[in-house]
């Protein structure tokens, strides 16, 4: 059985790393993700697995000591908050550019600016929609537990191998800091160099005699190969689309009225369900896992179901603009946000949810 | 089953380990649990809470507004928390934490004088298991055997000689806690 524990979402991404078989963890601390690196510290998983855990001279250090180990074919990551996410999308577009996979955590909190340190859903149009330069995504996946903190990490190790790109888990505040029980599985080795050669044949590790050399850059000066390879990389995005969406789904089967959210917002919209189910209201929740890929054909089969949906956000709107292509003028979109630290109570949803659908 | 509690106080007091030992102790009782710490910059000035929430199923928010129990340490908690309980809920305070009484009339009141009882058994840091035994003897939402593996989980191995005198703080509060009125 696996062994349960309790913990912050932070200290299971680092617990996740260690038992997953993580090669290199380089960061730099910020509120509200400290802890990722205090755990890892104290864990000191060089005497036990051999992982390296660099504190380096800021986030833009962190994130190119991200792409050096990466481009050794090591499964390397990091991770700050949103801030310090500014400072390492340079770095990551330089990484979607030479198809060099990673996993970056951004625990949230609220901006724009120095913001605060309190949770926030700020950073989703930065994050999904790009953040630095060029045209690239992010593999962004969202977790709503300390379990999917745990969980996301092996997983986004395996997305960001299978496409060669960068994956970012998109957490927040609430996220990391709570703390809830965490199933932990048995551990993973860290890959052998024999298995990276197999499952990385494109990583930099020595040449031998029998393959060309292997080169790791996002420069192209010729306009034809570097429309060849936007063309690729729009591939892939492709494949990624049609393959990837992951979300959940909660009393829509026979829903009236339908509640988008993701993180820690899904789960306020749930408790908001169950008050509205138990007026006799029919209300569901779709809750996108993956944000790209985004679950648009998904939300275009509720969109013809239901009579509304609304957006629930700690931000001002930003997920909603996705939710409206998905929606495809099908119903009414509204929108719900706070800012500033302020979360909603499942509550409030409910009384703005009855105020946009003028139920009284 | 499901128990919201929010524990508040000043830093150093043990308010975020006192809500741990409680969240594991009832994990140890396969329940679900959240704990969730106020980490913003209230917490620098001196004051720390954690709600913690303890259920039966799957925790939906684990943000709340209503609590059914508040356990409060010092008058700025008392202040903000006191109308924050449901009707009918539970209301624990150490009185050399405060300068006014509690006021509501449709709540349970406790008091537990954790100062003095930790400092009789000698280690003034058990005062938040005097605390914890107020609040379990009122509610005994999770069972004494899982509370002592709660205390084995969250208590550094090399402080491990600790946990009986920590049980014994839980007992002596369960001892101490007094009731100041009917509802």
């Amino acid at each position: 059985m696996a062994e349960k524990v309790l913990m912050k979402g932070n200290e299971a991404i680092a617990i996740s790393a260690i038992r997953n078989g993580v090669d290199g963890y380089f960061g730099y601390p910020i509120t509200p993700q400290s802890e990722v690196m205090e755990t890892l510290m104290k864990e000191k998983p060089w005497e036990t697995t051999g992982m390296v855990v660099l504190q380096a001279e800021s986030e833009v250090s962190s994130i190119n000591m991200v792409y050096g180990g990466a481009s050794c074919g090591k499964k390397v990551m990091t991770s700050s908050s949103s801030p310090g996410i500014s400072l390492m999308c340079e770095g990551i577009s330089y990484m979607a550019g030479a198809e060099l996979p990673c996993v970056v955590v951004d625990v949230m909190r609220g901006g724009p600016g120095l913001g605060t340190i309190q949770p926030s859903q700020g950073d989703y149009n930065q994050i999904v929609k790009g953040g630095g330069h060029g045209d690239y995504h992010n593999i962004v996946i969202a977790p709503a537990s300390a379990q999917d903190m745990y969980d996301f990490v092996d997983w986004g190790f395996e997305l960001a191998f299978k496409y060669r790109n960068p994956v970012v888990v998109l957490a927040d505040g609430v996220i990391g800091q709570m703390m809830e029980k965490v199933e932990i599985h048995p551990p993973k080795p860290r890959m052998t160099d024999e298995e990276i050669r197999t499952k990385a044949p494109w990583a930099t590790v020595g040449k031998p005699a029998s393959r060309e050399r292997n080169i790791i850059t996002s420069l192209s000066l010729d306009s034809d190969t570097q429309e060849a390879f936007n063309r690729k990389l729009h591939a892939k995005y492709s494949e990624i689309q049609e393959k990837e969406v992951k979300f959940t789904e909660y009393m829509t089967e026979d829903a009236e009225y339908l509640f988008t959210a993701f993180g820690c917002s899904s789960r306020i919209c749930e408790a908001a369900v169950d008050m509205l189910r138990a007026e006799g209201i029919k209300a569901g929740l779709l809750r996108p896992v993956t944000l790209f890929p985004f679950p648009y054909k998904e939300i275009s089969r509720l969109a013809s179901q239901v009579k509304s949906i609304m957006s629930i956000e700690l931000n001002f709107g930003q997920m909603v603009e996705d939710v409206r292509l998905g929606a495809e003028n099908k119903c009414p979109v509204g929108f719900y946000g706070r800012q500033g630290g302020n979360i909603y109570t499942p509550e409030e949803v409910a009384e703005e949810f009855r105020k946009f659908n003028n139920i009284k | 089953m499901k128990e919201e509690i929010i524990i508040a106080g000043f830093g150093g007091q043990g308010v975020l380990s006192m809500g741990k030992i409680l969240a594991y102790s009832a994990i140890m009782q396969d329940m679900e649990v959240t704990w969730m710490p106020s980490y913003g910059p209230e917490m620098r000035g001196g004051t720390a809470n954690v709600c913690v929430i303890i259920s039966d199923r799957k925790i939906g928010s684990p943000i709340v507004t209503k609590y059914d129990t508040a356990i409060v340490l010092n008058q700025q908690s008392l202040d903000k928390f006191e109308n924050a309980v449901k009707p009918g809920g539970l209301l624990i305070y150490d009185p050399s934490g405060i300068t006014r009484e509690p006021v509501r009339k449709d709540i349970q009141i406790c008091r537990i004088d954790a100062i003095s009882h930790a400092a009789e058994l000698g280690n003034a840091k058990v005062y938040n298991m005097v605390v914890l035994g107020a609040f379990l003897k009122m509610h005994p939402v999770v069972e004494q055997k899982n509370v002592r593996k709660g205390l084995e989980k969250s208590i550094p191995a090399r402080y491990s000689d600790l946990i009986d005198l920590n049980e014994k703080a839980i007992a002596e509060g369960m001892k101490h806690v007094v009731s100041v009125n009917q509802i």
